[in-house]
Formats: structure tokens, sequence, C-alpha cells
């Protein structure tokens, strides 16, 4: 034990209360060695290279609620709207799917419900690495709520599924939610996540994501990470591609939640994949956005390429931190990430470290990161067209973020990104 | 229209323009030309209002306002417009989406309504049209990948979309081919008219012989040490500029 908080007294309780539940015996032993890795290892603290910069011993002090103190929040249908968006919504209340989903090609249960099938075994923390993951194993530990959607082999879902992760947040609260994908063979599927938070007392998000994407299946997954600056999100993803299969990643944070930590682990364990990952972070405040990727190249004929684009105002931190391993089966790789930053504020920071290690010979990979802040020559030439300050650092950031937010291929996203860029940024020059 | 009265700047401790005096009305022409460092190029920075320069003397009236007052985009929405020698590419900026922004914004100093989306581009076509400007050019980032040529085809299209009072063209000639200075010429050409004024600054004669100026005014170490009607600019090609720099050299040492 590592660390010692009424919060983690709570979680211990919670755990130990919980044990006498029916559940399979794979979920008990699954949950059991994830509790003992969490005891082990607990948080992780700034001492762990890969928590260096983020510290989240203040927000893990106090106690929260670790069941949602339930108010109906049925009153809002349309929590977390994304304008001009045409999807098939699914709305999670305090994590909890509390009506029958029907999406063709789909199957969309309670991950309590989904338990009790012996065919999740396979897949529910199967690859989510337990040790020294201490938020992630945590979650494996105790988590009740969230969904498992299932992609039928070969279906093409007609619509982008919207997940809109509401909380209430009128008590403390510490959520645990878990998020199973499995993408048959063949099956085609956009996946829309935001966030809608109610409330101003302290919120912590800690979820873990698994994403199973089989031979020739493709999944597009964005990632809108808007909320009140009272919330807190810890992210876990792992994602497994099996062979000829693709995955898109487009991961949003824009001002709000004080704190994101996101860790998206990619293993690529078919030959001829492909995956992106395009991220754009924009801060704000005092907020801290940490992205740490790991892209695992197992398998010749892979392609990957990373993106991440980042935008610091005012006494914001940004951690940007992106692994890629090359393994020495995985020849012919093509493997490419990049990162670039704009610091808008002198008290703003970000900590960038692009990683690459390559144990095949024969593989094509670049990395590279950059800092810079606005070109003053590019600011001058839009003045001197009548174009005013505030517009005309609103059009170099749209600018700057564009090559990331271009890549949505669902439009009412791309706009509502772009509209959410200029609100924000006028908002922090007001 | 604009008032240049003994007009000084510096950059750090370098005095840059010396005293520069010039009256230009509308429907005028003016070519200023001088050697390279001069100060043409710092002219036309101070009067957009670039930062780097500090003005320490003199006065600069733009329609009986003190422009040296005026912010760079505050001087455009009062009819400034400065066509760079080098313009900015920048990637990401839709020349269309930067063409709306700028008329939005200085029609909206001007409390005037934004611009219709089919008025707009009704406008956008017409100009096009005038400055041979290419559609496909219009769509694409702002001067990314664009050739010299483009570069300076745009600073036009831009002067015909914004419609300025005042145009002050900064060596827009540099590195143009023969075809492409015509256009750029013609496009000028038919935007002349007898409300607006141009400040032509160039190197050569050559491009005087397409805009052919009112008056022609010789810049050199900060001061307009000649001035004179269009044969100025015929004789200086001719004879070059060492026989303008004998007396002002003469004059500084007394």
């Amino acid at each position: 034990m590592t660390t010692t908080s009424s919060l983690y007294d709570q979680l211990t309780t919670g755990f130990l209360d919980r044990k006498a539940e029916q559940q399979p015996d794979w979920v008990k032993n699954l949950r059991q060695k994830a509790f003992q890795q969490f005891e082990a290892d607990g948080f992780p603290t700034i001492k762990n290279e890969d928590w260096r910069f983020t510290n989240t011993a203040p927000y893990l002090k106090e106690a929260y609620h670790l069941q949602p103190v339930h108010i109906p929040l049925h009153e809002h249908r349309n929590y977390g709207h994304i304008p001009e968006l045409d999807a098939h919504e699914i709305v999670l209340k305090n994590g909890l799917l509390n009506e029958d989903v029907n999406i063709p090609g789909l199957k969309v249960l309670p991950v309590r419900t989904a338990l009790q099938q012996p065919a999740l075994e396979k897949y529910l923390g199967a690859t989510v690495p337990l040790h020294n993951n201490g938020f992630a194993a945590l979650n494996t530990a105790l988590f009740e709520t969230g969904i498992v959607i299932e992609a039928e082999k070969n279906a093409v879902v007609d619509k982008p599924v919207h997940i809109t992760h509401v909380y209430n947040a009128a008590e403390p609260l510490f959520a645990q939610p878990r998020l199973l994908v499995i993408m048959q063979p063949g099956s085609k599927l956009e996946i829309v996540e935001s966030y809608f938070v109610k409330g101003s007392e302290r919120l912590f998000i800690n979820t873990v994501v698994e994403l199973y994407v089989a031979p020739n299946a493709r999944l597009d997954h964005y990632d809108l990470q808007i909320a009140p600056s009272n919330a807190h999100l810890i992210n876990f993803t792992q994602v497994e591609q099996d062979g000829d299969s693709l995955y898109n990643n487009h991961t949003y944070t824009l001002p709000g939640f004080s704190l994101v930590r996101n860790n998206l682990h990619l293993n690529l364990n078919g030959t001829n994949t492909e995956s992106h990952l395009y991220g754009l972070y924009l801060t704000g405040g005092n907020q801290l956005v940490d992205n740490h990727s790991l892209v695992n190249h197992r398998k010749p004929h892979c392609l990957s390429n990373e993106l991440y684009k980042g935008v610091m105002m005012d006494a914001s931190r940004a951690v940007f931190n992106g692994k890629i391993f090359v393994q020495q089966e995985a020849q012919k790789t093509n493997a490419f990430q990049q990162n670039n930053n704009m610091l808008l504020s002198d008290k703003a920071v970000i900590d960038t470290k692009p990683q690459l290690e390559i144990f095949a010979d024969d593989v094509k990979c670049s990395h590279g990161s950059t800092i810079g802040s606005f070109n003053q020559e590019a600011l001058f030439y839009l003045k001197t067209r009548g174009i005013g300050e505030v517009a005309a650092r609103n059009l170099l950031v749209n600018a700057f973020a564009f090559d990331v937010t271009e890549k949505a291929a669902i439009p009412a996203v791309k706009n509502y990104i772009d509209k959410l860029i200029t609100q924000k940024m006028a908002e922090a020059y007001d | 229209m604009l008032q240049i009265k003994d007009l000084q700047a510096k950059v750090e401790d370098k005095q840059i323009l010396k005293g520069i005096n010039l009256q230009v009305n509308p429907g005028e022409v003016h070519a200023i030309m001088g050697p390279n460092g001069s100060g043409k190029s710092s002219l036309a920075s101070v009067l957009a209002g670039r930062e780097y320069f500090d003005v320490n003397g003199g006065e600069v009236l733009f329609d009986g306002k003190n422009l040296l007052e005026l912010s760079p985009e505050d001087r455009a929405r009062e009819g400034i417009f400065l066509a760079f020698q080098y313009p900015v590419e920048i990637p990401g900026v839709s020349n269309i989406n930067f063409l709306r922004t700028a008329l939005n914004e200085i029609r909206a100093y001007r409390n005037e309504p934004a611009l219709e989306a089919k008025e707009f581009l009704k406008m956008t076509r017409e100009k096009q049209k005038l400055v041979e400007f290419e559609a496909k050019l219009t769509n694409r980032s702002l001067n990314e990948g664009f050739s010299g040529g483009e570069k300076k085809r745009n600073e036009v299209f831009q002067l015909a979309m914004l419609e300025p009072k005042l145009a002050i063209l900064d060596e827009t000639d540099s590195g143009l081919d023969i075809d492409a200075l015509r256009i750029v010429s013609n496009g000028v050409n038919k935007l002349r008219s007898d409300k607006n004024a141009f400040i032509v600054i160039t190197h050569y004669q050559r491009l005087l012989e397409y805009i052919v100026p009112d008056f022609v005014h010789v810049l050199y170490d900060g001061r307009i040490v000649k001035s004179g009607t269009k044969e100025l600019a015929l004789e200086l090609e001719e004879r070059g500029y060492d026989w303008i720099k004998e007396p002002v050299s003469t004059e500084t040492v007394n």
C-alpha cells in the first residue's frame, strides 16, 4: 500500500462489501486479481515515470460517494446534444443505461447484464494491463456501470452511435464506468462519446474502455472531452486490432475538465492493420491535460499514424507522451507520430516526449515534436486586412488545429469542435 | 487624403526615417523609388502600423485622423491597404473565409451590416474576374503553396475586395515575370478611380510603364530627396541612383 486517504479506505471497504455479491467466478477472480494489484501499486504518484507531470494526489485526498446519489435526470433528454448530429443516441446517466437500445446490427447491454454471458470472459479485462496501472486496476475491481456494445459480423451501422455520459455531481462522486466494444469481423461503426455534467461538486471519472476490432472491421471513435472544471477524467483505452482492421481515434479536449489523463494503448495483433490517432487539446484556466499513447506494432505490414496538436492558454499545462514499439516480427511497418504545440501565454506549460523503439530492421518510422507561439508576421498580415486581434488569433488557432479537425469524417462533429474552439478562445480573452 | 509631415522612425537605435514629407490626394498615384536600404519598405510598414518601428517624430493624418494612434486593424478599417512584398502563407485559413472575416470586420467598424452569403459570393466572382484571379485559388489555404506571381495577384484580389481609399504597393513587382506583372498592373489600373489613391513602392522603372504615376519621389537615407513627374523615373533608370546621393551626403557632412 502506497497511498492512504479516506477515498482509499472507502474503496477498500467498497470492495470487501461487494465480494459477497453473486457474480460468475471468472468475474470474481478478475476483480480479486485487479484489487490485489491495486493494493500493491496504489494510485500512481509522480515518482512513476509515466505520471511525473501529472499529480493526481490532490484530487484523491477527500471522500467521494462511490454510488451515485440518485437524482432523476430524465427530464432532459437532450443532454450533451451535438447540433446537426444525426445519430443513434445512447444516454448513460451516472453510467447507467436505463432503457433498451435497438440499433440494427448492434447488441447493446448494460455491463452488469453482459457479465452474465460466459462469452464475455474472452474480452472483458482480458488485455488491460493491471500491473503498475492503478486506475485501470481499480476500475476493473469495482466497475458497476457502463455498457457492452457488440457489432455483429459484417454489420454496417447506418448512423454514428452517440454515447452521452451524463453525470450528476450534486454530491461528490467517484465514478468508474466501463465501455467494451466488440467489433465482429467485417463490421463497421462510428462511436461518438461526449460528456454532460450537472451539479458543481467534485466529480472524478475513472473510466476503462476496451475495444476489439476483428479482421476487416472498422471502428471510428470520437471522444469529445468537454465538461465543467469540477470534473476530472482518467481514461484508459485499450485497443486490440486484428489483421486488415482499421481503427481511427479522434480525441478532443477543450477547456473545462480540470484534469484529464488519457492513456490510449493499441496492440496491432494482425498484419495489414491501419490506425490513425488524432488529438487536439486546447487548454485554459488551470487545466492539466495529459495524453499518453502507446502503439505496439507486433505484426508486419501495419500502418499507424498519430497527430496530436495542442494550444495552451492561461496557466494551463499539457503533457504529450507518445510511444511506438515496433517488435522484431513487425517488418515493413509504417509508423508516424507528430506532436505540435502552441503556447499562447507566458504561464502555460507543455511537456512533450515522443518515443520510438524499433526492434525490426525494415521499417519506415518518424516522430517529432514542436513548440511555438503565434506567428507574429501572420498576425500582422491579418490585421492589415482589418481583422482584429481576437478574430485574427481565432483564425490562426483554428488553422493550427485544422490538420486534426479536418480528419473528423462526421461534419456535425467537425463543425461543433470548430465552433467550440472559437467560443473557448473568445472566453479566454474576455 | 494622406498628409505625412516630418515623419521619423527608428528601429532600436537606428534612425530609419529621418523626416518624410508627402501629401497624397484622391485620384493620385505616387511612386516611391530609391536604392536598397533607403527606407521605402520601412515607410510602408510604418504607415500600416508594424510595431517593430518606433515612431519618434512627425505626424501622419489620414482624412484628418491621426493615423499613428490607430492599431493596424483600425488603419485598415479606415481605408489603408498594404500589399506585402512577401505575402504570408497561412495554412489552414481558407482564402475565402479570410476575406469574409476581413470584409465583415471592416463593415462592422463602419456600422454596416455583414454581407449576405449571396452578395459576398457575387462580389467575389466579379472581383476575381476583374483582376484575373483564378477561382480555384480562392478556395485554397491563404497563399499556401502559391507561386510568387499568384501571391501578388492575391494581394491585388484582396485589394479589389476590400476597396481601400489608399493602397500602398510594396515592391509588388519583385519576383514577377512579365506576364504576371502585366496582370497585376492591369488589376491595379482597373481599380484606380478619382476617389482612391495609390502609393507604389518600387525599385525599378519597369512597373511604372504599366502603372503610370502622377508623381515620382526618390527616397534616400530616410528622406525624400527629389520629387517630380513620371519622367523622373526614366531619368533614374538611365542614370542610376548615384547622382541623387551626392547632395544628401554633403548635407549630412555639414
